[in-house]
């Protein structure tokens, strides 16, 4: 039975990806075209497209683990800075930014090499890194160096409290921990609730210890409270067997997919059926290769992106990423094509030149990016404080017939 | 002073500290002359430090003979206690060249320390049984200190194993140790003058340590250990000589290398770096500590030469790695490359004969 | 009754580890070399289940018996290359070229496969799991199934290295490489054949790890390559019955600390526990003392 829905499931989605896919895919034929021919999904991603680039290129690089256990996040940050890039260049008529992108290895040490060669390079902005220890390590460096920094998905609040050059686009942990625990508080979602973390990641400690402290605000009661770590993730029965034992009727994952598909696994398996509930690291959990995600039924998560949404702009995107990689792009991806767009905006209104020095650039972008308010994919209305923080609305969305639906 | 009566491992001394001098006055005319990318300039001390590393790890390896799989261990204990007392000093009136000295100094002796508790399994446990030993001890730290928070409040110091909310800081309480975010806003102090400084004491000690009479205890117990024991060398003194030694370069290696970023976390430290380490000392040739100064500086810098290689990078430095562990050690390929010199030998008959690299054993 | 549950877990997961460590021990005990790219032909192994079975919808069975073939010509042809010129050479060197080989495959995997992770199908889906004291105690067919497996191939292996010609010849070159070579043993055909076993092994406990925990990416074998590793000195290397008994201890201890002491210590916890056991019994559980004359 379980089968006969997934492949039904299955059928289903290759058929809408098949549908978007004929409509789109034209879009991307002429992206290659580029000149005037300029797809219609890149004007519409552009926002107001006000006016054209006509001084010398910018020089923009972005930092992320392309190697080693990290490598998805930054692949998917790369592709789509890379797409965002081509798009932007090919809109344009001739070339706005020059782009590289640097492998870190989930490494800080890497990664201020990595920042290093850019410069080397002639780096004047940087779009990342991805991964939040390397970015504490290079928000150091470009903070002395006043370079521009806008990372797509290094969430802790220390790094943008770096500097005042350093800018976030995706939510702070903080933020997540707490709206999180708003929503499941404030809708009555669970009065016990258990939490599974990676305590060795950073991102996923940093979720965890504002939620703790949120739910105890709200009266939620914390009955099992458990983590795993890099080294001992691929066993996780021990920690779901704890939340089943202590009732838990919700159980909070603030990780990514890959150790949540575990635990639905793993739960479908012991026959444990509370409600599931993630932060935006879940994002991608749909499109897991051979995972039946008749399991994913009911789960929750609070994200600023997803796939499969209607609007137009995450159709173009979707739709020209998967034809250009072969991937159905996640939240770092659109995170990062969001990164490339906002700082186009920006260099538009600031009238930013290449031939400005990577200071002078910085100084432009903080005015600009302070004052400015920015339609992307991952929200509308983006608006950037003096600390470098976003604002913008998660939007909390349930997995049902295997697809997101708005709740 | 009259070169030739110099004998063999003093000449092989001065040109090690001669490569090492020669590269930090040669590294400083280039960046006088604004010749040096700053690439290269970023991994100046990071190279020190894992020269220092490996220095330290061929005592264990190359002299006392006995594998360490968790060298990174200590670099890690090292790295968290300097930086700990770098932060909580650097806030003060302390003055900064005696803090980070202390700095440097705690990180030696905590890193000491553990290299005592560690060397105990050595003097009942041997080979491959060790190597364990040593990879546990590494894995041990690197979770403990993933796990480990720290805080510090008017009441004092806090420690807990879960999570910071049990702190319990009061709230002029200041977060010291963050679980797995490690030490975030270390303030930069490491220089490459500094790391070079640290080079030179670590391999003084080092070579002065094996050319001694203790070193030669050492090494016998390396060459046999039951026939050192029936001349009266007292091994357990000796061995943990050797450990206790290696930890404490390690430690200040740690403590040089974290000072040099923002950040410190304790999954930098693990078993990959122990492995990384070891490469560098198998590479360079065991027991030769100039080769151990070059394998780190050179494989080092190579993962970032083969930047331009994009996707392929990794891919080829395993590549290069076997290769080269294939060239190097192979009895073959030795037999081959001493045919090769020795008809260039021939060829260069009459030139003052060059000595050869020492062939690990 | 959750302590038998956990118990449960912690032998689930030992299984794994004493099956990833049979092979560890085979190649230790015969080439007595650290092959550290253990874990990562067990990755391999379980990519190519993965696409047999998940992906073409081949039997189960025929996809492990294609990806024990890839993984048996795999290590015959790494052995050949990578670690026959190094025979001689001091096993450190070995050592190294082992990690240069895991690095090799790992980085293969990554840019024939992407690092995207894939959700392993379980090889045993169809079977049902076993319920006991009326629901309150599951075990899950993977369980049952990696248990048996492991048994059946320790029995195997042992009647193999004891019985057979060819263990014979495998035994002397373990006992003494110089003397079997004199006696007339070919020493390279046996430790060929040794890794060509160790590497079908491989093969099997890829497919039942990533059928127990299912999520595989190029990175997937290294740290339970070094987990079963670790089983295996725990059990005394070289050991056959010495693997299968550490790994299934070392599971429990995992997770019985997991559940009782702390999530976030377990490894350390593991860890600690060797050491001990190192410290009182240098050779581990079940492996053979060794006197050294001068």
């Amino acid at each position: 039975m379980k089968k006969l829905v997934s492949s039904v499931l299955a059928a289903s989605m290759v058929l809408s990806l098949a549908a978007c896919g004929s409509s789109a895919s034209s879009a991307a034929e002429s992206t290659a075209a580029s000149s005037e021919a300029s797809s219609t999904a890149a004007t519409a991603e552009a926002g107001e497209g006000s006016g054209t680039y006509t001084g010398t290129p910018i020089k923009i690089g972005g930092i992320g683990p392309i190697t080693g256990g990290a490598a998805v996040y930054g692949q998917a940050v790369k592709n789509a800075e890379e797409l965002a890039v081509k798009e932007i260049n090919a809109a344009n008529g001739s070339d706005v930014f020059e782009w590289k992108f640097e492998d870190d290895e989930h490494d800080a040490e890497k990664s201020v090499n990595a920042y290093n060669t850019l410069k080397d390079w002639g780096l004047q902005i940087l779009a990342g890194p991805v991964t939040t220890t390397p970015s504490l390590a290079v928000a150091a460096e470009t903070a002395n160096d006043n370079m521009f920094m806008m990372t797509p998905s290094a969430s802790a609040v220390d790094v943008i409290n770096t500097g005042d050059n350093v800018f976030q686009i995706c939510f702070t942990d903080p933020n997540q921990g707490v709206a999180s625990a708003d929503y499941i508080a404030d809708n009555q979602l669970a009065t016990k609730v258990g939490i599974i973390y990676d305590s060795s990641d950073a991102y996923s400690r940093g979720i965890h210890d504002k939620f703790q402290a949120e739910a105890a605000e709200k009266g939620l009661e914390i009955v099992a409270d458990e983590a795993f770590t890099a080294d001992n993730k691929s066993d996780l029965s021990t920690q779901v067997a704890k939340c089943q034992e202590a009732g838990a009727d919700l159980v909070f994952l603030p990780i990514y997919y890959q150790e949540a598909s575990q635990i639905l696994i793993v739960a479908n398996k012991t026959g444990y059926t509370p409600t599931f509930f993630g932060c935006d690291g879940m994002d991608g959990i749909l499109a897991i290769e051979g995972f039946d995600t008749s399991l994913a039924e009911g789960l929750m998560l609070l994200t600023p992106f997803a796939a499969d949404a209607q609007d137009e702009k995450t159709q173009a995107f979707v739709t020209a990423y998967v034809d250009a990689y072969g991937d159905t792009p996640n939240q770092f991806a659109a995170d990062a094509y969001d990164v490339i767009y906002a700082i186009y905006e920006a260099v538009l209104a600031g009238n930013i030149n290449g031939d400005m020095d990577a200071s002078e650039i910085c100084e432009v972008l903080k005015t600009q990016f302070t004052s400015m308010s920015f339609d992307g994919l991952t929200g509308e209305g983006m608006t950037w404080d003096a600390s470098g923080a976003v604002s913008k609305s998660p939007k909390a969305v349930v997995i049902k017939d295997g697809a997101y639906a708005a709740m | 002073m009259n070169l030739k009566n110099l004998n063999r491992s003093t000449k092989s001394n001065i040109i090690t500290f001669g490569i090492v001098i020669g590269f930090y006055l040669l590294i400083q005319i280039l960046s006088a002359a604004g010749m040096v990318t700053n690439s290269f300039a970023g991994q100046l001390v990071p190279i020190c430090a894992y020269v220092v590393m490996a220095v330290s790890l061929n005592l264990t390896v190359g002299m006392l003979g006995e594998l360490s799989l968790g060298h990174a261990g200590f670099m890690s204990v090292g790295a968290f206690a300097g930086t700990l007392v770098w932060v909580t000093l650097y806030d003060t009136a302390f003055p900064k060249p005696a803090a980070l000295l202390l700095a440097f100094v705690v990180g030696g002796v905590v890193a000491g320390i553990f290299g005592f508790l560690v060397g105990i399994p050595v003097l009942r446990l041997s080979g491959d049984y060790l190597a364990i030993v040593t990879l546990a001890f590494g894995e041990i730290v690197k979770n403990f200190m993933n796990a480990c928070n720290l805080g510090i409040d008017s009441k004092g110091l806090h420690f807990s194993l879960k999570d910071t909310a049990s702190l319990n800081l009061d709230a002029d309480g200041k977060v010291l140790i963050n679980g797995a975010m490690g030490i975030t806003g270390i303030k930069k102090a490491s220089t490459f003058t500094i790391g070079i400084v640290l080079v030179i004491i670590t391999l003084a000690v080092i070579i002065n340590l094996v050319n001694s009479r203790a070193g030669r205890a050492i090494t016998s117990i390396r060459d046999n250990e039951i026939a050192a024991r029936s001349v009266g060398i007292p091994i357990t003194k000796y061995k943990l000589m050797a450990f206790v030694t290696s930890a404490v370069f390690a430690g200040m290696a740690g403590v040089l290398y974290s000072l040099n970023y923002s950040s410190l976390v304790a999954k930098k430290f693990d078993y990959n770096t122990s492995i990384l380490i070891l490469v560098f000392v198998v590479l360079g040739g065991i027991g030769n500590l100039r080769g151990s100064v070059i394998a780190a500086t050179v494989l080092t810098v190579l993962p970032e030469l083969l930047r331009s290689m994009n996707d392929y990078r990794m891919l080829i430095y395993a590549i290069v790695l076997i290769v080269v562990m294939i060239f190097n050690q192979s009895p073959q390929m030795i037999a081959m490359r001493k045919r090769l010199t020795a008809r260039f030998r021939k060829d260069a008959a009459g030139k003052a004969p060059k000595k050869n690299k020492k062939e690990a054993a | 009754m959750q302590f038998f549950s956990y118990l449960i877990n912690g032998i689930s997961l030992g299984s794994v580890y004493a099956l990833i460590a049979l092979g560890y021990t085979m190649v230790y005990g015969i080439a007595k070399m650290l092959n550290f790219a253990h874990g990562d032909v067990i990755m391999i192994g379980s990519y190519v289940v993965f696409f047999a079975f998940g992906s073409a919808g081949l039997n189960p069975v025929l996809a492990i018996v294609l990806s024990m073939i890839v993984c048996t010509v795999l290590g015959v042809v790494v052995e050949r290359v990578a670690y026959r010129p190094l025979r001689e050479a001091p096993s450190l060197a070995v050592l190294i070229t082992a990690i240069g080989v895991s690095y090799l495959l790992q980085q293969v995997a990554q840019l024939s496969w992407s690092s995207n992770p894939k959700s392993f199908t379980s090889v045993v889906s169809g079977m049902q799991p076993v319920s006991l004291f009326g629901g309150q105690l599951t075990i899950s067919a993977e369980t049952i199934v990696t248990i048996i497996a492991c048994v059946v191939i320790m029995i195997v292996l042992m009647w193999f290295v004891n019985y057979t010609p060819a263990g014979h010849a495998m035994l002397a070159v373990s006992e003494d490489r110089g003397a079997a070579q004199l006696m007339g043993v070919n020493v390279n055909g046996t430790i060929s054949l040794t890794f060509a076993i160790g590497s079908a092994l491989a093969a099997v406990a890829g497919a039942l790890l990533c059928s127990s925990y299912p999520t595989l990416q190029p990175t997937t074998g290294a740290m339970p390559g070094i987990k079963a590793f670790v089983a295996a000195v725990f059990g005394g290397i070289g050991s056959i019955p010495g693997a299968f008994v550490g790994g299934i201890l070392l599971g429990i201890i995992e997770n019985l600390s997991k559940a009782y002491i702390s999530t976030q210590l377990s490894d350390a916890i593991v860890f600690l526990v060797l050491v001990v056991v190192l410290i009182v019994k240098p050779t581990g559980l079940l492996g053979k003392k060794v006197n050294v004359k001068v």
